[in-house]
């Protein structure tokens, strides 16, 4: 080992001890002995780092060749995701058996499998359902909210659970269909005619302030036209997915330009059958999560 | 080695290991052989080790009840369910600020008592010097003092001596693995986990956590002993920012010692130190220096060099106290002729000392305010709030209602707001306008509620505050909220 440079012409009066010639403002820096275990620490490092590149994943491969050293212990972060993953699914599996054998208006009650319930429809809701529906359910026009107590098809536990199995207007055998003409489109009512039907369908709901004789228009046209999915006062049919009329919800909109549009274009709304895309205990998590958002029935 | 025929005091043939005129680059680690001393401060040392140990190998077997549903280890960090109990407290992870608390109290008492005192950490209570002290006693039992062991180590090899040393090793192991058997006591119940432990079917990691303590207290206070404070520990450098003039540490006084010389029987004391260069106090030392030197960075302020040159003071009939506690302050006022002050109380002092009563008193309030009972809030931020079928507008919360206590509860929650605002719960009973919550002991349970208002009456934002009460004991936790309405 060489004997590191030294100034020997330097030497700190108080101690004694030669300096390195490094100076800061008058501030010398003292070449004191550095401890000898320190040192061997220092040499095992890099006998332990030659050891690694033997056992682990260490160095790329060449140019052209490609691939990296892959290491004697077989090490893989890859291969270690899988298997957390795997554990974390044979973890889960006690309680996931759990809750498909539940009956699922139980579970809100009991507080593990709510909780459980809800974690994984929650994670389950954001990777598949938020895209339309929105992160908490809230919907944007076009796509029903989840929170709210407004449902096209039934709100109940049961019910959303058979929503999301067969999906809606969606290639199942047992989806839920129907079809609203489009009026305006297919040249079944006049222009005028689907103004006047508006003004009748906003006045279910206080929102029309067009005349006697626009309504009576409407009325009639209504009658003929509406009345057998959406009632004679408007507040639907959830058999066949007509949505009230008469309530402060519109999916698709509720000014009197937005209301004259569906009617014209006909509405058809389409969510996939998850029965299939997701496992029977995922769609038991996204019916209480969803039911729990606030409308649950 | 020593001239009795001159003198009755034994002069030792050592030399301080960071003795200035033997320093080299890369210098072996010299070994050090300290001789027994007896006396107040080995005394003191050796009540303060009884404790210390006792409280460290003890605790973990002391038994608090606190009922069927939690362990009844007095002293127990349980990970796995996620709380800290401690005789009559029990702590759940959000309130590790008491553990803060109690860290910050540990510094600040620290620098206290570092000013008052200098470095009694170092030389009585830290691990290391408490560790290294029990190392050494087993040492000395096996091998004999100083000078026997010295003539141990240069001797050849022979039957006694590789059995000297084969049994100090396993003494020493058999310490550390005690040592760190008895840390996993702390985070595991005890005699289960003891008797685990020797069964092999404890977990994994206290296996590890054994074996990782068993090295370290062994090479730590076996091996390297004064390396660790000399090299390793940051506290010496740190420290030199509490000491100042006034605070006592082991000094050898000057004024009354030199000049020093070797002193025969019935001679004169007249132009002449008291100190007789018997080096007792050299060889006395677990960091092997002199104190003579003056203060310095490796002396931990054990005071074994008090006792050793009180015994030799006694012996030449001259007053104790040659090295003694003392001030930086007091040995310049002795060379001035003035009479040595000990002043306790200073500025330095009094700061450390009020700012640890401070703590203390907002950490006892906080301790002494801890409901059984605790309440959080989360409402809704997606959807903001929701318009339903009526106009109406309502907000979702997640309410997380905590039960501190060891017994089931049912507590009541209800909400203080606009005359308007109705409460309700999922999977929860909800009558008169208040919602039933059981909640299993030592649990938490979170349970999602609506508060709604009535068409046009909610404002863009409505204050409101959600009340957490269990009839039984009338303990009671309020968390404020907001309501969030439509654009007006």
């Amino acid at each position: 080992m060489t004997t590191p440079k030294t100034n020997k012409q330097d030497v700190d009066k108080v101690t004694g001890v030669e300096t390195t010639g490094h100076e800061w403002d008058g501030i010398k820096e003292l070449n004191n002995p550095l401890p000898r275990w320190w040192l061997n620490v220092f040499y095992a490092c890099i006998v332990g780092s030659v050891i690694y590149w033997v056992l682990m994943p260490a160095w790329p491969g060449l140019p052209g060749i490609g691939g990296y050293t892959k290491g004697t212990l077989g090490f893989s972060d890859r291969a270690n995701v899988s298997k957390d993953i795997a554990q974390l699914q044979a973890e889960r599996a006690p309680l996931a058996a759990k809750l498909s054998g539940a009956d699922l208006n139980t579970v809100e009650q009991d507080p593990e499998l709510m909780q459980y319930a809800f974690a994984a429809g929650e994670a389950a809701f954001k990777d598949n359902c938020a895209t339309c529906h929105g992160a908490g359910g809230q919907g944007v026009k076009g796509y029903p909210s989840l929170a709210d107590d407004v449902w096209l098809w039934g709100g109940t536990l049961t019910d959303i659970r058979h929503t999301l199995e067969v999906g809606i207007r969606a290639d199942h055998d047992e989806t839920r269909y129907s079809q609203m003409p489009a009026f305006g489109r297919d040249g079944i009512l006049s222009a005028q005619e689907i103004s006047d039907v508006t003004d009748y369908v906003l006045n279910f709901s206080g929102n029309s302030d067009a005349g006697a004789e626009a309504l009576s228009r409407g009325q009639e046209i209504y009658a003929v036209n509406c009345v057998s999915c959406h009632g004679d006062a408007g507040l639907g049919d959830r058999t066949q997915g007509a949505p009230n009329l008469a309530d402060a919800e519109w999916v698709y909109g509720g000014s009197k330009a937005e209301v004259m549009t569906s009617i014209s274009r006909g509405p058809f709304g389409v969510m996939p059958a998850w029965a299939g895309r997701l496992d029977s205990s995922t769609l038991d998590a996204l019916a209480v999560y969803v039911h729990s958002r606030g409308g649950g029935e | 080695m020593s001239n009795k025929s001159q003198s009755s005091v034994e002069v030792h043939n050592v030399k301080a290991v960071n003795a200035a005129d033997g320093r080299k680059f890369y210098k072996k680690r010299e070994p050090i052989y300290p001789k027994r001393v007896n006396g107040q401060w080995r005394k003191i040392k050796w009540i303060a080790m009884i404790v210390l140990l006792g409280i460290y190998y003890g605790v973990p077997w002391l038994r608090w009840d606190r009922g069927p549903f939690l362990p009844d280890q007095a002293v127990l960090v349980d990970f796995e369910g996620r709380r800290f109990y401690f005789f009559w407290i029990q702590l759940w992870p959000q309130e590790v600020f008491f553990i803060t608390g109690l860290l910050i109290l540990a510094a600040l008492g620290l620098f206290f008592v570092t000013a008052l005192f200098g470095r009694v950490w170092c030389g009585y209570a830290c691990p290391q010097t408490v560790w290294t002290d029990l190392f050494i006693a087993v040492e000395r039992w096996i091998e004999g003092d100083r000078n026997a062991r010295m003539r141990l180590d240069k001797a050849p090899w022979t039957w006694d001596k590789v059995r000297k040393k084969v049994s100090k090793h396993i003494v020493w192991l058999f310490i550390a693995a005690a040592t760190g058997g008895a840390w996993i006591l702390y985070f595991h119940d005890a005699p289960t986990v003891a008797a685990n432990l020797f069964m092999g079917t404890a977990p994994v990691t206290s296996y590890l956590f054994l074996g990782l303590l068993t090295f370290t207290t062994y090479t730590l206070a076996g091996t390297m002993r004064e390396q660790v404070c000399t090299y390793m520990c940051p506290w010496p450098r740190i420290q030199g920012a509490m000491l100042d003039n006034d605070s006592l540490s082991v000094v050898y006084r000057h004024d009354r010692g030199e000049p020093r010389g070797k002193h025969k029987k019935g001679e004169p004391w007249d132009n002449r130190g008291h100190c007789v260069d018997c080096n007792a106090c050299v060889a006395a030392c677990p960091m092997g220096i002199d104190i003579r030197d003056g203060a310095q960075l490796e002396c931990i302020n054990c005071a074994l060099c008090i006792d050793a040159c009180d015994s030799v003071m006694e012996k030449v009939n001259l007053p104790k106290g040659l090295i003694a506690y003392d001030t930086e302050a007091n040995s310049i006022r002795r060379q001035m002729g003035d009479k040595p002050v000990f002043r306790f109380v200073r500025s330095r002092t009094v700061y450390y000392a009020t700012v640890f009563i401070l703590v203390s008193a907002v950490m006892l309030y906080a301790l002494v305010n801890r409901s059984s009972l605790d309440l959080n809030v989360i409402r809704d931020r997606s959807p903001n709030f929701i318009q339903l079928s009526d106009g109406a507008i309502r907000n979702g919360y997640v309410i997380k209602a905590i039960n501190k206590t060891g017994e089931a509860r049912t507590v009541t929650l209800s909400i203080d707001g606009p005359e308007s605002m109705a409460l309700t719960g999922l999977g929860v009973a909800a009558h008169d306008g208040v919602v039933d919550i059981e909640i299993a002991p030592n649990a938490v349970r979170a349970v999602r509620v609506f508060a709604t208002m009535p068409k046009g009456v909610a404002k863009e934002t409505n204050d409101l505050t959600f009340n957490l009460v269990d009839p039984e004991d009338g303990s009671r936790r309020s968390a404020a909220a907001t309501f969030a309405g439509p654009k007006s």
